[in-house]
């Protein structure tokens, strides 16, 4: 029985020798539990081994298997060729980053902004040991437990066309995981993170396309965090002429 | 981390387009149906109930001065704003022109409305 095979098409570049980068298409045994990721990592141990990708978890955990699937980012290790079969697998680089090589991409943008964001919970006032845990109600969980989902795959930056148009904007998975940690009762600094979320690269390129939200693999809803931040930035943007000049923030 | 924040001055348009987007969403269809097809078809108010001499008086009250006032120039910063951000999906880089042509707009519209409705009086 002749054994079933799918094509991939995987944009190659080595920006040290190629002058562009060129589709190279490999034939690879099909079978109906097989993801993209393991067509690649097939490719790589059997066929051709200077083939470059980043993958660890295999199950939607780490976020390192994001690239662009037939024109869609996607994580590699959750994209079925079954539900492509017979068509051509078609595979690139994330949309709107540099290649660093193949399928991998520069990601220190991003790093930067997740830097910039203050990621960690910042108590209102200290705590001492003696005076326990935090206690949270699950109404208070409920506030912030979706936004913490992110695994900074970076699908919703590929996905933004704003981001696409202008770097400089926060984006997506940044501005929900700042949200993430504004909606945390534990955390007392949304005040110093406002002036990131009202400046000229804050929320306000956003222009509520949500195609983001769409492509997250884990439900964080990047463009709901975004518009609850235009609305508090907004209130604060007109708060901030009633106050006093000298005591703005 | 440092590099210096400057305070976008978005919630203005933003502002605008919200309120215009919410003004359209709710107003916009049914003012299409009574003023376009509902009166002029006799089917509402009776046949002259948009005679010049009616109108003119609708437009000379101040709540309805208020009113043309509200529908006109905030329809315009919503088109504006939306016309903006659309024209990249559409292949035309938007640039300081473009802004200026959108919202510019939008003010002459603003500006216009304003002007007309005043000079007709109370
Ligand atoms: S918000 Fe979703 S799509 Fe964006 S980086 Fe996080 S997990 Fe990925
Ligand atoms: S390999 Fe970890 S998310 Fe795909």
């Amino acid at each position: 029985m002749a054994e079933k095979t799918i094509t991939i098409k995987v944009l190659r570049y080595n920006p040290e020798q190629d002058q562009a980068p060129v589709f190279q298409a490999y034939q690879v045994p099909f079978s109906d539990d097989m993801s993209v990721l393991q067509a690649l990592l097939f490719i790589k141990d059997e066929l051709d081994e200077t083939l470059s990708f980043r993958w660890s978890c295999r199950m939607a955990i780490c976020g390192s298997c994001g690239m662009m699937i037939n024109g869609n980012p996607k994580l590699s290790c959750k994209t079925f060729l079954r539900d492509i079969y017979p068509e051509t697998v078609r595979v690139e680089a994330l949309n709107h980053f540099p290649i660093e090589r193949d399928l991998v991409v520069v990601m220190d943008d991003f790093i930067d902004k997740l830097e910039r964001i203050q990621p960690y919970i910042i108590p209102a006032a200290p705590r001492s040991l003696a005076q326990g845990e935090y206690l949270q109600t699950p109404a208070q969980l409920e506030k912030y437990e979706q936004f913490s989902s992110c695994i900074n795959c970076l699908l919703c930056y590929a996905a933004c066309p704003q981001y696409g148009l202008n770097p400089e904007f926060i984006g997506p998975g940044a501005l929900a995981l700042l949200h993430r940690y504004n909606a945390d009762s534990r955390d007392g600094a949304s005040a110093q993170r406002m002036e990131l979320v009202a400046a000229e690269e804050g929320v306000f390129n956003c222009t509520a396309v949500g195609y983001c939200s769409e492509v997250c693999p884990k439900h964080v809803d990047p463009a709901n965090a975004v518009n609850q931040n235009k609305t508090t930035a907004a209130g604060n943007y007109f708060m901030s002429f009633l106050k006093p000049r000298g005591t703005s923030k | 981390m440092n590099r210096p924040l400057k305070r976008s001055n978005a919630p203005i348009f933003w502002g605008l387009f919200g309120a215009g987007g919410m003004l359209s969403a709710l107003l916009g269809p049914v003012l299409v149906l009574i003023t376009g097809l509902a009166v002029p078809m006799g089917l509402l108010f009776g046949a002259d109930a948009m005679s010049y001499a009616n109108m003119l008086a609708f437009a000379q009250h101040w709540l309805g001065k208020a009113f043309l006032f509200a529908i006109v120039s905030l329809f315009l910063w919503h088109a504006g704003h939306r016309i903006f951000h659309s024209l990249h999906d559409v292949g035309i880089h938007a640039g300081p022109g473009a802004k200026a042509v959108c919202y510019g707009g939008a003010l002459l519209g603003t500006v216009i409305a304003a002007l007309s409705l005043l000079s007709m009086g109370f």
